[in-house]
């Protein structure tokens, strides 16, 4: 006999959805569908001469050999701010599940930054950077390097690195750790008393276990890099030196938003959603083949 | 966007308490001090008469008042007064479905209204080419040269004696540095001080059509042998440590207010923060120029903000509105406004009972940026107004940045900041049409 309980009714599960529908319609597909059809006009910005162009806002952009640029920019961007943020947060995951005493305490602490607006992020590290008061500026001078991030592109970009990286270093250590703490003990004590090292455990135990978290820690990062790091960008080297760390999304916000260029701004972002559909694509394709569930 | 709502609540609480009165929303960008200046005169006004009452409200920065009026226009909830900054001018101006000409809003008030009575430079900026008031000329600077005179005493400069040229400029840094000057020179705003007002103070174009002051349809030139010589002097004086580069906007002001940096070229309302905040005394002085240059120095251009009205509203409140700036132009409360926050005077006759006053003699430096602006301007020299002007300064800053950098040559920046710069302009040119 049939377990289950079946529901006859053709229009109780459209009910039951609907809420969830109506949300996924009005604040993702919605704005979207508007971004598609604003990214084909152009119009002033107080309004009133709405006009169709076509491609004419796409075939700007791929004239701008800067624009083309800010692609290189922000794939750099984009994998340096995953990769260390996943692996600092790993290493002080790891470390923190091996805390004993007073662990409360030392993960509430790392869990903090979280809180932290992005551009209130940026503003503290260009605090510390600042030439030549700011503390670090200050440590640098004393070791020689000199530095200047508002002429030079390498430190601009190390700058805007470590102010996205500490931003996002707690949400991912939190994601580790709970991770770190469903793996059975008895896995790791049974190799360790098979004599396996500490390392040798992390790498063919604890890692390979850790896979789907990871997994989906890179996504969550690559699309962070990607949408939420303008107000970082804006707080400290808006964009510059030049173009030098002017993110795609970035520019995105300055067209739309400084320069009110509606058509243009709309078009990026259809691009820059084109590109992180096939990201993430890609990476269920092809990476999610190697996680371990 | 919490401070908003915050202030939205205020002003709707505010709102309830005056049902009798006609409202008045104006939204500004003044903070600090200056935001201070703005509530005083709304509270003026409203005590001089009971019919109408203005309700100011901080906006954030410029961009950020504009942006939140263009939201707000297009539904239907824009304010009666919007403060923008002169680059947004050109905006405003083809936005003509958006705003109301102050002209019109003064005569339809029945207030007396001689467009004669205000400082020319000014608000012949804010006039369309028909001769039409478009905008209040509300807050206006300019550009001018502030030094540190304690600085120049310990370098052994005469303190009294600001250099008035770049050649002199470049020595007296020299003589900074060798004093253990980290900063000798540093400037705000470059696009405004190095390339804008630099144009007219020369007396040559920015771009043509008298900078875009005659239609929208102007191309930029300032890569001349002049302009390309002059960046090249300060791509020298960087490579030797005579400028430093300090960033974007205004971010220089603060490194001369604290003393780190001994001159600067800026807008003349930092005069109040330095007088506030700096620990030494400083002095305000013309912008610098190149003698061997004929008809320089002319007059430099202006900066600041306007105050326009937006459309849509009903006649009664334009009345009011019409009364407000009928006030505002008032001699005696031009004359406050200007004193006390640095701006140039709104009108001929408020500078007049200034200069009358005695404060000019009492604040040496004042009087700087107002006899650089009242003068009589040439084609070249009334002011600049062109179409996505914000992204063009950001172009300039993007390619000068590379020049300090040591990235690229003075000239071929210039070159490549009027070619992007020329494509803003076809863009904002085919929006309009």
């Amino acid at each position: 006999m049939e377990k289950r309980v079946r529901f006859k009714s053709r229009w109780l599960p459209w009910v039951l959805v609907a809420p969830q529908l109506a949300i996924t319609l009005i604040f993702f597909y919605w704005p979207a569908a508007q971004a598609l059809l604003q990214s084909v006009m152009m119009d002033a910005p107080f309004g009133g001469s709405l006009e169709f162009v076509g491609l004419d806002n796409f075939r700007q952009l791929f004239n701008d050999p800067d624009y083309l640029a800010s692609f290189r920019t922000t794939a750099i961007f984009s994998i340096l701010v995953a990769v260390c943020g996943l692996s600092i947060s790993l290493l002080l995951a790891v470390m923190a599940n091996r805390v004993v005493r007073g662990e409360r305490f030392y993960k509430t602490l790392l869990i903090w930054p979280y809180a932290v607006a992005p551009v209130v992020a940026g503003v503290l590290w260009v605090f510390m950077f600042a030439s030549p008061m700011g503390v670090i500026a200050f440590w640098l001078q004393a070791v020689g390097i000199n530095w200047n991030h508002l002429l030079n592109s390498n430190h601009a970009m190390t700058l805007i690195i470590i102010a996205a990286v500490w931003k996002q270093i707690s949400y991912n250590f939190l994601f580790f750790l709970a991770g770190l703490q469903s793996i059975p003990k008895s896995l790791i004590e049974a190799a360790a008393i098979d004599g396996a090292s500490p390392w040798r455990r992390f790498w063919t135990i604890v890692f390979p276990l850790l896979s789907p978290t990871t997994f989906f820690l890179l996504v969550i990062n690559v699309v962070y890099s990607f949408f939420d790091t303008f107000g970082i960008i804006d707080a400290t080297t808006k964009g510059g030196p030049g173009k030098d760390t002017s993110i795609l999304v970035y520019k995105v916000y300055y067209d739309g938003f400084k320069a009110m260029d509606m058509g243009g701004s709309a078009a990026q972002s259809v691009i820059l959603m084109a590109i992180v559909v096939t990201l993430t694509v890609i990476q269920f394709r092809f990476v999610e083949k190697k996680v371990q569930y | 966007m919490r401070h908003k709502f915050a202030a939205a609540v205020f002003a709707g609480l505010f709102s309830m308490g005056a049902s009798a009165q006609v409202e008045i929303q104006w939204w500004h960008s003044m903070g600090g001090a200056l935001g201070e200046w703005v509530n005083d005169l709304a509270k003026d006004f409203n005590a001089s008469q009971s019919e109408y009452k203005v309700v100011p409200t901080f906006k954030g920065t410029y961009d950020e008042s504009m942006t939140a009026a263009i939201a707000a226009f297009r539904s239907g909830n824009a304010p009666h007064i919007l403060q923008v900054f002169e680059v947004g001018t050109a905006t405003m101006m083809a936005s003509k479905g958006a705003i109301v000409p102050v002209g019109k809003v003064m005569g339809d008030a029945g207030v007396k209204f001689d467009p004669a009575a205000y400082v020319p430079a000014v608000a012949g900026y804010y006039t369309a080419p028909n001769g039409q008031m478009l905008s209040f000329p509300f807050n206006s600077s300019t550009t001018v040269f502030h030094y540190n005179k304690d600085a120049f005493k310990a370098a052994g400069l005469d303190p009294e004696a600001p250099p008035k040229t770049w050649i002199e400029v470049t020595q007296a840094a020299a003589k900074l540095k060798a004093s253990g000057h980290a900063c000798p020179f540093t400037t705000s705003w470059i696009s405004w001080t190095q390339l804008e007002s630099f144009s007219a103070w020369h007396n040559v174009e920015f771009a043509t059509k008298g900078n875009g002051m005659r239609g929208i349809d102007a191309r930029l030139t300032f890569n001349t042998p002049l302009h390309v010589r002059h960046i090249e002097n300060l791509s020298n004086m960087a490579k030797q440590g005579l400028f430093v580069y300090k960033g974007r906007a205004n971010a220089a002001d603060a490194t001369f207010v604290s003393g780190e940096c001994a001159m600067a070229t800026g807008s003349s309302a930092l005069y109040g923060n330095v007088k506030r905040n700096a620990k030494f005394a400083s002095g305000i002085s013309t912008l610098p120029y190149y003698p061997d240059v004929e008809g320089a120095p002319q007059n430099t251009v202006i900066g600041g903000a306007s105050l326009w009205v937006m459309s849509g509203k009903k006649a009664t409140d334009y009345k009011g509105v019409g009364q407000f700036f009928a006030f505002l132009s008032r001699p005696e409360e031009a004359a406050k406004s200007h004193q006390r926050t640095g701006y140039l005077p709104v009108t001929i006759a408020s500078y007049e009972l200034t200069e009358k006053s005695g404060f000019y003699k009492q604040n040496p430096g004042t009087d700087v940026s107002v006899t650089q602006m009242i003068r009589k301007t040439t084609d070249k020299s009334r002011g600049i107004r062109l179409g996505n002007f914000v992204q063009i300064r950001t172009i300039i800053d993007e390619e000068l940045e590379q020049v300090w950098a040591g990235k690229k040559a003075p000239k071929e920046a210039l070159d490549t900041a009027v070619k992007r710069g020329n494509e803003q302009l076809d863009r904002f040119l085919k929006a309009n049409k």
